[in-house]
């Protein structure tokens, strides 16, 4: 198809060139302002830094960064072991209970975020349970577990069932087969599961909006409450995309030179 | 090997607690009158009979539903020729695209929005217009992502063996990528309209107080009334509608498969 060198290309190129530049216009417009010599939104008057001056000075601020940290490290923690253990486990039960456990299980991922969110609130408040940190904390593993989960049950039923009873037969225990043979097949699939439950408790403003305790703020809480346009999150803005960046190219460029090594690998064997 | 299925006894216990449970509270609040004793519930249907003979609820319904169609429609006018031009470049620039795509992802949703709130400050705009643009661009990524991952599973051969058969690009594109790339349509759609009926964050910071849709009014009912009955009907009512139009779309997904 190499005839298709065309005024189609340039056509199709721009479309996309023009779509890539709708996605990145409200991050290029945070970049470009967080250096903003002013509180202007519509002009740029000159370079400063003071918005991230008064970010670094901003107490509740750098709290809500630090709570969204905290939250979502434990969450993913907990949701990521809960969650491997579960999955390993629903793969070698049967077929039914197997199916009405992963509906169930996509419930969260499924449901609206606000329907989740206010059956948590229900079920803490009429236990009269104060809500809190733990309760926050409690809501961002159960909203995790399940991507974990469904991240991780493809690779396992991919698995072939047999050299893990190899193993056993071999004399392997049932914990050597599990940590020997099957947790180094599905390495890659726990860890992008646990990737997508740090972004997704890094991100969720609705959940935690109804099951924290009062005072307590993530960064999306913290942006939802403010009153009056602040360019200061035009700052913190930066710095997340920043980090964000260097975090997705780090994840995929390892695999990628990982993968290229083995691919050559191959070829040789 | 069954014994391994113990492992997922905790999550069992985890489910059951945290998943099933709140799900029946929703019910139980939904169905009953506010102030019920822990074991004296008093059933009624008065929580959906007022939601549905009140002219103010039922514009809210309609306008939520209404916006979510609109933005869905758009994500896939937009979405659509974006998926089919990046099916057509080469594989590297392919994946460059996809990861392009995929990064904004990954950024906090509301600091997205709150973005857009600075720059749509700078246009007179009413406040649909807004919330409309601001909602576009959160799920537009969602809707090509989808729509490429199914265009670029198709067999190319079927593409060759069209034009070998004489059917022109546009009539190969209408009997051959369109119909195959349908499922991909159909997932986008989940993701859109789904999360756009219940959106409450970017009506709030992008429509301004005016501007309410069904989960602004579940958020009041249940932060500032205080009325946990009435808001868990509401969210119930939501779900139900989100469910129906879901299965809708599945079923129009197997007919067009099968037509």
């Amino acid at each position: 198809m190499k005839e298709r060198k065309s005024p189609w290309s340039f056509f199709s190129g721009g479309y996309l060139l023009l779509v890539l530049l709708f996605i990145y216009l409200p991050i290029a417009y945070v970049l470009l302002f967080s250096f903003n010599d002013s509180k202007s939104l519509t002009n740029f008057t000159g370079f400063s830094l003071r918005w991230y001056e008064n970010m670094v000075q901003d107490r509740t601020m750098l709290e809500s960064i630090q709570c969204t940290v905290v939250v979502a490290v434990i969450a993913t923690a907990v949701s990521t072991v809960v969650g491997t253990v579960a999955a390993i486990g629903l793969s070698k039960a049967r077929r039914i209970i197997r199916n009405i456990v992963l509906e169930i299980n996509n419930l969260p991922v499924m449901n609206p975020d606000i329907v989740t969110a206010i059956g948590l609130m229900l079920l803490f408040i009429s236990t009269r349970i104060q809500l809190s940190l733990a309760t926050l904390i409690l809501s961002h593993i159960t909203f995790c577990i399940p991507y974990v989960i469904l991240t991780i049950m493809p690779k396992l039923r991919q698995l072939d069932d047999n050299v893990a009873e190899a193993a056993m037969d071999l004399g392997a225990t049932p914990w050597q087969a599990l940590t020997r043979v099957i947790l180094p097949q599905i390495y890659p699939a726990i860890l992008s599961g646990a990737l997508i439950a740090f972004s997704m408790s890094f991100d969720d403003f609705v959940i935690s909006f109804f099951t924290a305790g009062v005072g307590i703020n993530n960064i999306s809480m913290y942006v939802y409450s403010m009153k009056r346009y602040n360019p200061s999150v035009n700052a913190l803005s930066t710095l997340i995309v920043v980090v964000v960046t260097l975090i997705l190219v780090l994840v995929n460029l390892i695999p990628s030179i990982r993968g290229r090594n083995t691919k050559e690998g191959d070829t040789e064997g | 090997m069954k014994s391994f299925f113990r492992m997922s006894y905790p999550y069992l216990l985890w489910i059951a607690l945290f998943i099933v449970a709140p799900m029946i509270m929703i019910l139980l609040y939904a169905l009953t009158r506010s102030g019920n004793g822990l074991l004296t519930f008093q059933f009624t249907l008065e929580n959906f009979t007022k939601f549905f003979n009140d002219a103010t609820f039922m514009r809210v319904l309609f306008t939520s539903l209404r916006i979510a169609l609109l933005t869905t429609v758009f994500c896939i006018l937009i979405g659509y020729p974006a998926a089919l031009f990046m099916a057509s470049l080469p594989e590297r620039k392919q994946t460059t695209m996809v990861l392009l795509l995929t990064l904004p992802m990954w950024i906090n949703m509301l600091l997205k929005t709150y973005a857009w709130r600075g720059i749509l400050m700078n246009f007179d705009l009413e406040s649909e217009a807004r919330v409309f643009i601001g909602m576009v661009y959160d799920f537009l990524p969602y809707m090509i992502i989808q729509i490429h991952t199914a265009i670029a599973k198709m067999d190319r051969d079927l593409l060759t063996a069209a034009y070998d058969l004489g059917a022109n690009r546009w009539k190969t594109f209408l009997k051959v990528t369109l119909p195959l790339s349908v499922p991909g349509i159909i997932s986008g759609i989940t993701l859109v309209f789904l999360p756009a009926v219940s959106s409450f964050v970017i009506p709030k910071l992008l429509g301004g107080g005016d501007y309410v849709l069904i989960g602004n009014l579940i958020e009041i009912y249940f932060l500032n009334a205080g009325d946990w009955n009435f808001g868990s009907a509401i969210s119930l009512i939501m779900a139900l509608i989100i469910i129906a139009s879901m299965w809708a779309t599945k079923k129009l997904d197997r007919n067009a498969q099968e037509g």
